[in-house]
């Protein structure tokens, strides 16, 4: 089974891709597709990357919804200040946060969910002293920043890919 | 003119309302691009239209198209997903180079230790 | 009113915004002050310009505007990478 199909939600989510694109669920359609998912894998396998291993999925639904309301309640909160120009005082700037995680797939998600949040900016991560610089649109105090991004995304990422 | 498309009722007023809020934040993002003076403060504003602006349009078009073919029409998840993912490579590389080019120049950003 | 018209005057709106928007992120690639500002502005007359393509198909009901709006996405992808690495290194490939 392993040598058949080595990365079987690859597989799957190719599958749905192809479907998508073409719009329609015919044979014609399904037959492609299915070869499509098996062959592309193989080649995928030769890349000898580490396998990604996932944790329940409970936790994946969960910090899904708590990274959609963050990003509607970001956009809401950058949009207030864009509008509000220069009568509002604001200050913006760096913060230096120490990260736990050294799961390079779990720091991908990090800096994704920090990055398409309005608001914060994942700058660069420093594997070597596993510190990352963020930067921050309204700065009020960079300690809530790093109990924010500790506590509320990298504690439920070490769960998932952990 | 072109032929233009008709929905029902309902149809029509929740297009209008994910079509409309759409382009009103990715707006709003594009004059925070003009208005901030600063460039990695100018770099957030627009992630307002990437994110919401995208989706709200993406959903729009999904209802207006799932009700013309009364079939569900999902391929816009494909631009969703794919925004998703490209925005912030996209951003967090364009501000690794400015950082640098500013870090070469001497300029106020924090140093690479 | 009918659905129609309504549909028709919020889509000349959203298209009227989107086009404010693209006429900004113009007028920063046109400003800068610096590479990057110009390359930031490109990005998101990208992204500006693919909905307003979405708009487009919404208008006419005609679901060729699609592929034409994840074509833009694509491309507006790999210009804004390939740029921020040549500001980065001053080479696209190395």
């Amino acid at each position: 089974m392993k040598r058949i199909m080595p990365y079987p939600l690859m597989s799957l989510a190719l599958l749905a891709i192809w479907v998508l694109l073409n719009n329609s669920v015919t044979p014609a359609v399904l037959a492609s597709g299915v070869l499509l998912s098996f062959l592309a894998p193989l080649a995928y396998g030769a890349l000898e990357r580490p396998r990604v291993i996932v944790g329940n999925v409970v936790s994946i639904v969960r910090l899904l919804a708590i990274v959609l309301f963050d990003i509607t309640r970001s956009n809401f909160a950058v949009g207030t200040i864009i509008l509000a120009g220069r009568r509002r005082e604001r200050v913006s700037g760096f913060v230096q946060i120490p990260l736990t995680m050294t799961d390079p797939n779990g720091l991908a998600i990090l800096a994704v969910i920090i990055t398409s949040t309005p608001g914060t900016l994942w700058v660069q991560y420093d594997s070597r002293r596993q510190k990352m610089l963020l930067h921050v649109l309204d700065l009020v105090e960079p300690e809530y920043w790093v109990t924010l991004i500790k506590d509320r995304y990298e504690r439920r990422l070490m769960e998932i890919f952990e | 003119m072109i032929a233009e498309t008709d929905l029902p009722p309902w149809a029509a007023i929740l297009v209008s309302l994910c079509m409309l809020g759409g382009a009103a934040i990715t707006l709003i993002g594009a004059i925070g691009l003009m208005r901030f003076k600063r460039f990695y403060d100018r770099v957030h504003a627009p992630t307002l239209g990437a994110t919401i602006g995208t989706g709200l349009i993406l959903i729009g078009s999904m209802i207006c198209f799932s009700v013309l073919e009364t079939r569900p029409i999902l391929h816009e998840i494909l631009i969703g997903v794919f925004t998703t993912i490209t925005t912030p490579v996209t951003l967090i590389l364009l501000v690794r180079a400015a950082l640098y080019r500013d870090r070469v120049e001497k300029n106020d950003v924090p140093i690479d230790e | 009113m009918s659905s129609a018209l309504i549909l028709h005057w919020s889509l000349l709106a959203a298209q009227a915004m989107i086009a404010g928007a693209m006429g900004l992120a113009v007028l920063r690639m046109l400003r800068g002050p610096r590479a990057q500002d110009r390359v930031l502005g490109l990005d998101t007359l990208n992204v500006a310009a693919m909905l307003m393509i979405l708009t487009f198909g919404v208008r006419t009901g005609s679901a060729v505007y699609f592929e034409a709006a994840l074509v833009i996405a694509l491309a507006g992808f790999g210009a804004t990478v390939a740029l921020s690495k040549f500001l980065m290194r001053g080479e696209v490939i190395e």
